[in-house]
């Protein structure tokens, strides 16, 4: 034997272990950044060594959503529907600076910043961002997780 | 909220569904309702304008010089032509010409831009249908196409690097073995792909005879590009009326039969080739930079300990933003007409005469100002003919400016397309027909 015999944790480490490195992300990819969301997904720089490939196009499947792109008022109730449908926990990423703050479309039509209608939980800057840093922005996220106290009210609401 | 047309008409016991604009197939800004009979579409609304930033009215409220960057985000798969297009409507306006190496490495933006805009497209619509693999390979070509563009524009996709009266900087000086690595790649991702769909049943089944549409119709809706040549017209805007150095340079345009999914796939794949044989003429085509003449002058630092006592003779050395936009350069990359172009940036920081210039070029109310008119200018883009159509009132401004967008009256003829076919049909047809929400609702 090894000596390891036992391994002792808290619940909340574990749990934010486990649940950091298996994020199913929901892509709500609107514009231009959608296209470095697609480089960050695939082989280059591969989003799937952190623990976040599976990419679920049902929002009652997803527990990480990314807004992906710039929201317009027009699409604003329709993010809105998308996280509520989310089940508990859940996580946002603004994706670029359309979404973190209207980026360079201050005018009429865009809303400025999704935080306006949903919480967001990590902020990516950049029009649009590279993956790198978007890869940077997930690890912020899976450090939030882990360091995150859990409710243990679960099915009441505080 | 008005009742959507379709709701209204809809037969008692036919049953309506929504379809987008979240939806992965619907790239996020569609909506498609749809009027089914079972698995039988028997009626279908599109709804766009889930994207619509503001980019004409914005545009009004910007310089001629400051409005670039959104235009970059019109085609998001192929900024640089984007630029182009809005510079050289410029150009017409102004009657300027341009460099022989800047048109050149205009080119070579271009066709790098449209090999990855139709490498997404495709991606995208082979995902859809299920090859996931496609999309993997597809997406690792344009890595590598990205590289290229990076490496002398210095942002990945969204560069302003096509300026009007010229290009921003001169390529990178290792440019052409990150080209050639590109093309190689690309290459060989092209044949893997046309070995997983040309003859995969599951492909064909879902894009032969699927989306359909005739000539008169394709032309009638204003149809150009690959999507119009996929009828067998033979249009491009790189033919029909060459600009650049298009005239001088050797490529086919492909065309297809039916006018189908399938059609559309071909002709794009055809495209690429063709667009990688440019390339490499570009490539061989454009000389290499000459090296920089002449000592490169005082440490900045330096200068200004010097400058205490008495003001140095030598020239200030400063590196430049970009690599190879230093002031001898810009002869080949910049017209001369100083009306256009920003002045060097050694000329702003040292001496007196270039602050000046450099402040008159920014001031509100100073800059580029055509004269008064209007004026249309098109480029072949991804997606057709991207137009742009600029109303000068001789002020700093534009009056108006509209961008003909190619996708928006090819997404017109979706309605038709899929009516009376059943809901799969949905995915290929429109993922064939490269929707850029960008470029749509602008």
């Amino acid at each position: 034997m090894s000596g390891l015999d036992f391994l002792t944790t808290r619940l909340e480490t574990a749990l934010g272990w486990g649940r950091k490195f298996s994020l199913f992300h929901y892509p709500f990819i609107t514009a231009c950044c959608g296209m470095e969301y697609m480089s960050a997904a695939c082989a280059h720089f591969d989003i799937d060594r952190f623990g976040a490939g599976l990419t679920r196009f049902s929002p009652r499947q997803a527990d990480l959503l990314l807004v992906v792109g710039t929201v317009t008022h027009k699409l604003a109730p329709v993010l809105r529907t998308v996280y509520d449908q989310m089940l508990e926990p859940k996580w946002v990423i603004a994706f670029g600076a359309c979404a973190v703050s209207g980026g360079i479309y201050q005018n009429y039509a865009v809303v400025q910043g999704i935080d306006r209608i949903v919480p967001v939980d990590v902020y990516i800057p950049g029009c649009p961002p590279r993956p790198e840093m978007v890869l940077d922005g997930l690890l912020k996220l899976q450090d939030k997780i882990q360091h995150q106290k859990q409710d243990w009210r679960w099915g009441t609401k505080p | 909220m008005e009742t959507p047309r379709i709701q209204r008409d809809a037969r008692p016991e036919s049953m309506l569904i929504n379809m987008g604009p979240s939806h992965p197939a619907m790239h996020g800004t569609i909506r498609i309702m749809l009027e089914l009979d079972a698995e039988r579409i028997l009626n279908a609304e599109v709804e766009v304008g889930y994207l619509h930033r503001g980019f004409e009215k914005t545009c009004e409220n910007k310089t001629f010089f400051n409005l670039l960057p959104y235009t970059d985000r019109l085609n998001y798969v192929s900024p640089l032509i984007n630029n182009l297009g809005y510079a050289m409507t410029m150009e017409k306006m102004l009657g300027v010409g341009v460099p022989e190496r800047a048109q050149l490495i205009r080119v070579l933006m271009s066709e790098l831009s449209r090999v990855s805009d139709h490498l997404t497209c495709l991606a995208a619509m082979a995902m859809e249908c299920g090859a996931f693999t496609v999309f993997l390979y597809m997406m690792k070509a344009r890595e590598f196409l990205w590289d290229t563009i990076e490496f002398t524009a210095g942002a990945r996709m969204t560069t302003s690097y096509i300026r009007i009266g010229g290009v921003r900087a001169d390529l990178h000086p290792d440019w052409r073995g990150s080209l050639a690595t590109a093309v190689r790649e690309t290459r060989k991702v092209l044949k893997d792909v046309s070995g997983l769909l040309d003859e995969n049943s599951i492909f064909l089944g879902r894009t032969r005879g699927v989306g359909v549409i005739s000539k008169e119709d394709a032309l009638s809706y204003g149809w150009t590009g690959p999507c119009l040549r996929s009828t067998g017209i033979p249009y491009d805007v790189r033919k029909a009326s060459p600009y650049l150095v298009y005239d001088r340079l050797a490529f086919e345009v492909p065309v297809g039969e039916f006018g189908d999914n399938y059609d559309r796939y071909s002709v794009r794949m055809r495209e690429m080739g063709q667009s990688l044989r440019l390339l490499e003429q570009v490539a061989a085509l454009i000389p290499d930079a000459a090296p920089l003449t002449g000592s490169l002058g005082l440490e900045p630092a330096e200068a200004i300990r010097r400058s205490r006592r008495q003001r140095p003779d030598e020239r200030v050395h400063l590196s430049p933003n970009l690599e190879g936009s230093e002031k001898e350069r810009l002869g080949g990359l910049m017209t001369s007409d100083g009306r256009v172009g920003v002045p060097p940036k050694e000329d702003t920081y040292t001496t007196m005469e270039g602050l000046i210039g450099h402040f008159l070029f920014f001031m509100s109310g100073k800059g580029i100002r055509p004269p008064k008119g209007d004026v249309y200018f098109s480029v072949e883009g991804g997606n057709g003919e991207v137009g742009f159509y600029i109303v000068s009132d001789g002020t700093d401004r534009p009056y108006r400016l509209h961008l003909r967008a190619p996708c928006f009256h090819i997404v017109a003829a979706l309605e038709q397309l899929i009516k009376g076919r059943l809901i799969a049909d949905v995915i290929p047809t429109f993922g064939s027909m490269n929707m850029i929400g960008g470029e749509l609702d602008r």
